[in-house]
C-alpha cells in the first residue's frame, strides 16, 4: 500500500527525456498506477503483510505465555545451540545436495527433451509434450504414493522390472536407507518437475525467428552444431529463468518430503531439508509442540539464503546476459 | 526453409529421436497408469499382480463404488474447478498489467517495486497461514471460494510478473513505438501489441499457476474446510486418511482427482500451441 | 505492525465481503466436532450422531475429521483465528494442555458425570497440579500382538508365546517353515518402530508405571538396563521381518498381515475394527510376552482420546450438553462397541460384544495398565523426546544404531533440559 503511494508521489519526477511533453507525462502517470495496483494490491494485502508478521515473531520469544523482545537471540540459538544447530545445518546441507542434483539432471534433461522436440515437422509433438508435462500436474498425494508403491519391496514393481532384465539383486530398499533415501526423492523430484523447464525452454526454442535458423544453414551450420553454437545461446535467457526457478523451488520444497517420509523425514533425518525442518518446527510434530518463534527464524534464514541467490543471479548473471528482441 | 529442414534430418535421425523420446514418455507415464489401472482390479489382484491389465477374473469397480458412493465428489469438482479458474483469471490479467508496467516504463522505484514482487517467490505463503486466516475471519470470508482465490492469486503473482516481464522485454520496441505514432493508448498498447505477442507466455504461466492450486492441501484445510467449498484435493486426501489400507478407494480417488487437471491442461495445451505457433510463425 | 496489518486488511477485503451473502441463521443449533479420527467419519454418521439427536432435539452435531498428520497444525490456526469448531477432540498431555493455557479450551471440571473417570483416565488431560481437567475423557487403546490362527496351525504352533523365549523359538519355527513373513512391520514411518515396538514390549521390562514415574522423578536413566532392553528385543526382531522392511510404511504392513501374507503383527486394538473388515482368517491376540516365565505382566494401555469445549464457541450450553453426554454410559456403550478396541475410560464394567476387543480387554484383569513412557511431561522440550524414540528405534531395528548407542542419545538428548522435580 504504502508503496503504490510513493509510487504515485514518484511519477511526476519520471525522466522527461523519455517522454517528451509534459501533458504525455501527466497522462502516463495514472495508467501505470491502473496497471501496477490491482497486483499490488492483492499481493501486499494477502501475502506480504501476513509474511511480515510472521517474520517478526523471529525476535520473540514467548516465555510463560507472554511474547517478549529477544532480539537476535533465536538465530543465536539456531546456529550455536547444538540441540538446533545440528539439524539446521544438515538441513541446509541437504537442501544443497538437493538442488544440485537438480541442476545437474532437471535442466539438462528438460533442454535436451525441448530440443528433440522442437525438431521441425516431427510426428506426435503434441502426444509427446503432454506426455512429459503430465508428472508436472500431479498433486504430491499421487507422486507420492505412486512411487512409493514402485519402490516399495512388498509389492514388487522395481523388484519385477529389474529381476525382468536380470538385476534383481540390485534392488535395494531406497527409500529406507540413510544411504539413498534423499537421492531417491530427488529422482522422484526432477521426475515430477522436468516438464517445467521442457516447457518453458520448448517456447523459447519455437520463438527463435527463421530467419535466425535459415541464416545459420546458409552458413552450413546445421544439426547438432546449429543447436549449441546458434541456438543456446538465444534460449541462455530461459535456461537462467529455469535456474532461479529451481533454485527458488528447492529452498521451499517440503510436500513431497512430507508426503513420502513424514514430518521427521526419516531415516536418521537422512532427508530433512529446511522445508521440512520448518514445518516441523513450525507446526509441531505428534507430541512436539509447534514454536512459532524459532519456525520464524528458520523461515528468515530460508528468505535470505533464496535472497542472497536470487540476487546473485539478478545482478551477477542477468545483468551479464544478452537479450535478443525479434 | 521447411524442404531444406526435412532435407537435413535423416530418417535415421528421426528413428533415434522417437525411440528417445518413447522411452522417455514410458518413464512419464508408467507410474500414472500403474494408478489408473490397478483402480479397476480387485484387492487380491492389485496386490498378486500390480503389473498386469485388469482380465475378466480381476476387474472390479469396488473402489469407485466406495468413493462415489459417500458422497459429493462431483461438488468437490465443481469447487476446484471455480477456485483453479477464478485465480488463474485474476494472477493472468494483474500479473500481465504488472509486468507490462515493470518491463514497459522507466520511473523512480520501478526496480525496487520489481524486487518486491519477487520477494513473494522466496517465502512460501504458507509462512503466514495464522495472519492470513486472520484477515479472511475479519472479512468473513472464511468458507469461501473467493478466500481461495484471494490467496492463490497473491501467490501466483509473483511468478506471473517474473516471467512475463521477462518476456516482455523481448517485444520489439519498434512496433510499440509505431503504435504510439498511430495515436494507440498506452492500453490499447497493452491488449492489442504486447498480449498477443506475449501468448505463449501467458498460456505457459496459465499452466504453472494452475498446478500448485489444483494440488494445494493446506488453504483449502485451513481456510475452506467446510463441505460446501472442500476441493478436489482435500477430498481425495481425507479419503485416503480414512481408507489408508484399502487401495481400491484409494487409487479411484487419486484416479478420480487427477482427470480433471489433465482436462484442464489440454484446454490450456491448445491454447499454448496456437500462441507458440503464433509467436513463431508471426 | 500487528494492529496496522489488521486494519489494512479489514479495509481492502471487507470490500469483498459484502459480495458474499449473509449466512443464513438456521433454528437448530449446530455443533462442529473436530478430531482426527478420519476412520470414524461413517461410525459418527451412522450410529453416534444419530443416538445423540435422538435424545437432544434441537442440537445438530458436524463431525469434521481432518487427517491426523495435519490435525495438531490445523487445529492451532483455526483455533487462533476463532474459526475452529465448537467441540475439539483432545490429544492427550501437552499439546492439550499448551491450547487450555492459552485459554483455548475451557475447564470441564463442572461438567456433569466426570465423577465416572478416575484420576488416571483423566491424567492425560489435567493440569500439572491436578485440579483442573479440560477434556472429557473418551477412550484408551491397548498394545498387543494380534496373529494369523491360521499361520500359527500350519506351522504348528498350539498357543500364543508367553515368554520372551518362547516369542522367538515361534519366530524361528515361522521362519523356518517360510510359508509367511514372522513378523509385520516396516521402519519407514518410524513412529510403528517406537509405538508398536518399543512402547509394546517395554512396559515388561521397566515395570510399566513404576519404571515411568521414576524415569520423570530423575531416579531411573534410559540408560538403565531395563530401558535398554526394549531396544535390545528390537534389534531381534530385524531377521524376522518381511524383505525391504526399511522401505515398508504401515499401510504395507496392514495389508500385509491382512492378506494373509504375514502371521504376526505388533499392534494395538485401534486395528481391530478395520483387520475385521479386511482378514479373510481367523484373528487372535496375545499380550507383549513376559522376560522370564512368571514375571509379572504389563501393558500399554493408552490414554488417546477425549473431547473438550472451544472457549470461544457461541453455543457453550450446547457444548456442554454434548460433553456431558459423552461423560454418561449411554455414550461410552455406543462408542465402544461402534469402535472395538477404543475402549471407554469410564469407570464400571462396559459390554464387550467383540471377541479380540474382549480378550484386549480381559488383560487389564491379569496385567498392570501403563501409559506411554514418553507422554507425560518428558516430551515438553527440546530435543523432543517422543520424536526422538521414533527415530532411534527404527534406527535400531535398521541396525543402523546398537541399542546402547540409541539409549544414550536418547538420555543426552533428556539431560539437555529435563530437570527431574526433585
Amino acid at each position: 500500500m504504502a508503496q503504490v503511494e510513493k509510487l504515485a508521489a514518484d511519477l511526476p519526477l519520471l525522466p522527461a527525456a523519455m517522454v517528451g511533453a509534459e501533458a504525455l507525462a501527466r497522462a502516463r502517470r495514472w495508467h501505470i498506477l491502473v496497471f501496477l495496483a490491482p497486483a499490488l494490491l492483492v499481493y501486499t494485502v494477502i501475502m506480504i503483510l501476513p509474511l511480515i508478521d510472521t517474520l517478526r515473531l523471529a525476535l520473540f520469544r514467548r516465555v510463560d505465555g507472554v511474547p517478549m523482545f529477544v532480539g537476535l537471540d533465536n538465530f543465536n540459538i539456531l546456529f550455536f545451540d547444538p540441540r538446533w544447530s545440528g539439524h539446521f545445518w544438515s538441513a541446509l546441507g541437504n537442501n544443497l545436495y538437493f538442488f544440485a542434483f537438480h541442476m545437474l539432471l532437471q535442466n539438462p534433461i528438460g533442454v535436451a527433451l525441448a530440443a528433440l522436440l522442437s525438431v521441425p515437422r516431427l510426428r506426435g509433438q503434441a502426444f509427446y509434450r503432454t506426455v512429459f508435462f503430465l508428472p508436472t500436474m500431479l498433486s504430491f498425494v499421487i507422486v507420492g504414493f505412486s512411487w512409493k508403491v514402485i519402490l516399495s519391496p512388498l509389492w514388487g514393481v522395481a523388484p519385477t522390472l529389474l529381476g525382468a532384465i536380470g538385476l534383481k539383486s540390485w534392488f535395494h530398499p531406497w527409500l529406507g536407507q540413510e544411504a539413498t533415501a534423499l537421492t531417491t526423492l530427488a529422482l522422484i523430484s526432477v521426475w515430477q518437475y522436468v516438464g517445467i523447464p521442457m516447457m518453458l525452454i520448448y517456447a523459447a526454442l519455437l520463438g527463435i525467428p527463421a530467419e535466425v535458423t535459415e541464416a545459420a544453414e546458409l552458413d552450413g551450420v546445421t544439426g547438432l552444431a546449429q543447436f549449441w553454437k546458434i541456438k543456446l545461446p538465444l534460449i541462455l535467457p530461459t535456461i537462467g529463468i529455469c535456474s532461479i526457478l529451481t533454485f527458488v523451488g528447492n529452498f521451499n520444497a517440503f510436500d513431497l518430503i512430507y508426503t513420502v517420509q513424514g514430518a521427521l523425514a526419516g531415516p536418521n533425518f537422512s532427508t530433512d531439508i529446511l522445508g521440512t525442518f520448518l514445518f516441523r518446527t513450525f507446526f509441531g510434530n505428534q507430541l512436539q509442540l509447534g514454536d512459532p518463534n524459532m519456525g520464524a527464524a528458520i523461515a528468515t534464514m530460508m528468505f535470505l539464503i533464496i535472497l542472497l541467490g536470487v540476487s546473485l543471479y539478478l545482478f551477477g548473471i542477468q545483468r551479464r546476459m544478452r537479450r535478443y528482441q525479434f | 526453409m521447411a524442404a531444406t529442414a526435412r532435407a537435413r534430418a535423416s530418417p535415421l535421425n528421426r528413428g533415434a529421436i522417437h525411440v528417445v523420446l518413447l522411452l522417455y514418455a514410458a518413464l512419464c507415464l508408467g507410474p500414472v497408469l500403474l494408478v489408473v489401472v490397478n483402480s479397476f482390479k480387485s484387492r487380491a489382484a492389485i496386490f498378486g499382480a500390480p503389473l498386469s491389465l485388469p482380465g475378466p477374473a480381476t476387474f472390479d469397480l469396488i473402489g469407485y463404488r466406495t468413493v462415489l458412493g459417500q458422497g459429493v465428489f462431483v461438488n468437490y469438482f465443481a469447487n476446484s474447478l471455480i477456485v483453479t479458474v477464478g485465480s488463474i483469471a485474476a494472477v493472468l490479467l494483474f500479473g500481465a498489467m504488472a509486468a507490462f508496467a515493470l518491463s514497459e516504463y522507466r520511473f523512480r522505484g520501478n526496480t525496487a517495486l520489481g524486487l518486491f514482487l519477487t520477494l513473494g517467490v522466496m517465502v512460501p505463503i504458507r509462512l503466514g497461514t495464522v495472519a492470513i486466516l486472520n484477515l479472511m475471519v475479519a472479512a468473513h470470508l472464511v468458507n469461501t471460494h473467493l478466500a481461495l482465490i484471494l490467496i492463490y492469486t497473491a501467490q501466483g503473482l509473483p511468478i506471473a510478473v517474473f516471467i512475463l516481464s521477462e518476456f516482455m522485454q523481448g517485444v520489439s520496441k519498434d512496433l510499440k513505438d509505431a503504435g504510439r505514432i498511430d495515436g494507440l493508448s498506452e492500453y490499447a498498447i497493452f491488449l492489442r501489441l504486447v498480449l498477443p505477442l506475449v501468448r505463449p507466455a501467458i498460456a505457459t504461466v496459465a499452466v504453472f499457476t494452475m498446478i500448485p492450486i489444483w494440488n494445494d492441501l493446506w488453504f483449502p484445510l485451513i481456510v475452506a474446510p467446510g463441505e460446501a467449498t472442500r476441493t478436489v484435493t482435500l477430498g481425495a486426501q481425507m479419503f485416503i486418511g480414512q481408507f489408508v489400507t484399502n487401495w481400491n478407494a484409494v487409487l479411484a480417488a487419486l484416479t478420480l482427482a487427477v482427470l480433471p487437471v489433465l482436462v484442464l491442461y489440454l484446454i490450456f495445451s491448445k491454447q499454448l500451441i496456437r500462441g507458440i505457433t503464433a509467436g513463431a510463425v508471426k | 505492525m500487528a494492529f496496522s496489518t489488521r486494519l489494512v486488511a479489514l479495509a481492502s477485503v471487507s470490500a469483498c465481503a459484502l459480495l458474499a451473502a449473509a449466512p443464513a441463521v438456521a433454528a437448530d443449533v449446530t455443533l462442529t466436532i473436530e478430531s482426527w479420527r478420519n476412520d470414524d467419519l461413517p461410525i459418527w454418521q451412522e450410529k453416534i450422531i444419530p443416538a445423540f439427536e435422538k435424545g437432544h432435539p434441537g442440537i445438530k452435531l458436524n463431525f469434521q475429521p481432518t487427517a491426523p498428520k495435519e490435525y495438531n497444525a490445523a487445529l492451532n490456526s483455526k483455533l487462533d483465528a476463532g474459526t475452529a469448531g465448537d467441540v475439539i477432540a483432545c490429544r492427550p498431555f501437552d499439546a492439550s494442555l499448551e491450547l487450555f493455557k492459552k485459554g483455548q479450551l475451557t475447564s470441564a471440571n463442572d461438567i456433569p458425570g466426570m465423577d465416572r473417570f478416575s484420576a488416571v483416565a483423566k491424567a492425560g488431560w489435567t493440569t500439572d497440579d491436578a485440579k483442573t481437567t479440560y477434556c472429557v475423557p473418551v477412550a484408551a487403546v491397548l498394545g498387543g500382538f494380534i496373529y494369523n490362527k491360521d499361520a500359527f496351525d500350519k506351522v504348528g504352533i498350539k498357543a500364543p508365546p508367553k515368554t520372551v523365549d518362547e516369542f522367538f523359538a515361534d519366530l524361528e519355527k515361522i521362519k523356518a517353515d517360510g510359508t509367511y513373513v514372522p513378523l509385520a512391520m516396516g521402519t519407514i514411518d518410524q513412529w510403528e518402530a517406537a509405538t508398536m515396538g518399543y512402547q509394546n514390549i517395554g512396559p515388561n521390562y521397566w515395570h510399566g508405571e513404576d519404571g515411568r514415574k521414576a524415569l520423570i522423578e530423575g531416579r531411573q536413566k534410559l540408560t538403565d538396563p531395563q530401558w535398554v532392553a526394549p531396544f535390545q528385543q528390537l534389534a531381534r526382531w530385524a531377521p524376522y521381518l518381511g524383505d525391504g522392511y526399511k522401505a515398508q510404511a504401515y499401510p504395507d504392513s496392514q495389508n500385509l498381515f491382512t492378506l494373509g501374507r504375514a502371521a504376526i503383527y505388533p499392534t494395538g486394538s485401534w486395528e481391530i475394527a478395520p483387520f475385521a473388515a479386511q482378514a479373510q482368517f481367523k484373528m487372535g491376540v496375545f499380550p507383549p510376552p513376559v522376560p522370564k516365565a512368571g514375571d509379572p505382566c504389563y501393558i500399554s494401555d493408552h490414554v488417546d482420546i477425549a473431547f473438550g469445549m472451544n472457549a470461544k464457541t457461541k453455543q457453550p450450553a450446547a457444548a456442554k450438553t454434548f460433553l456431558a453426554w459423552t461423560a454418561s454410559p449411554e455414550f461410552a456403550q455406543i462408542y465402544s462397541n461402534a469402535l472395538p478396541g477404543f475402549f471407554s475410560l469410564q469407570s464400571g464394567v462396559i459390554e464387550q460384544t467383540n471377541p479380540l476387543a474382549k480378550e484386549f480387554a480381559s488383560w487389564r484383569e491379569t496385567c498392570k495398565s501403563t501409559i506411554r513412557s514418553t507422554y507425560q511431561i518428558l516430551s515438553r522440550g527440546t530435543p523432543n523426546l517422543e520424536n526422538e524414540t521414533w527415530v532411534e528405534a527404527a534406527n535400531v531395528m535398521n541396525g543402523t544404531e546398537t541399542p546402547e548407542q540409541a539409549a544414550q542419545k536418547l538420555q543426552k538428548g533428556l539431560d539437555s533440559w529435563f530437570k527431574p522435580a526433585k
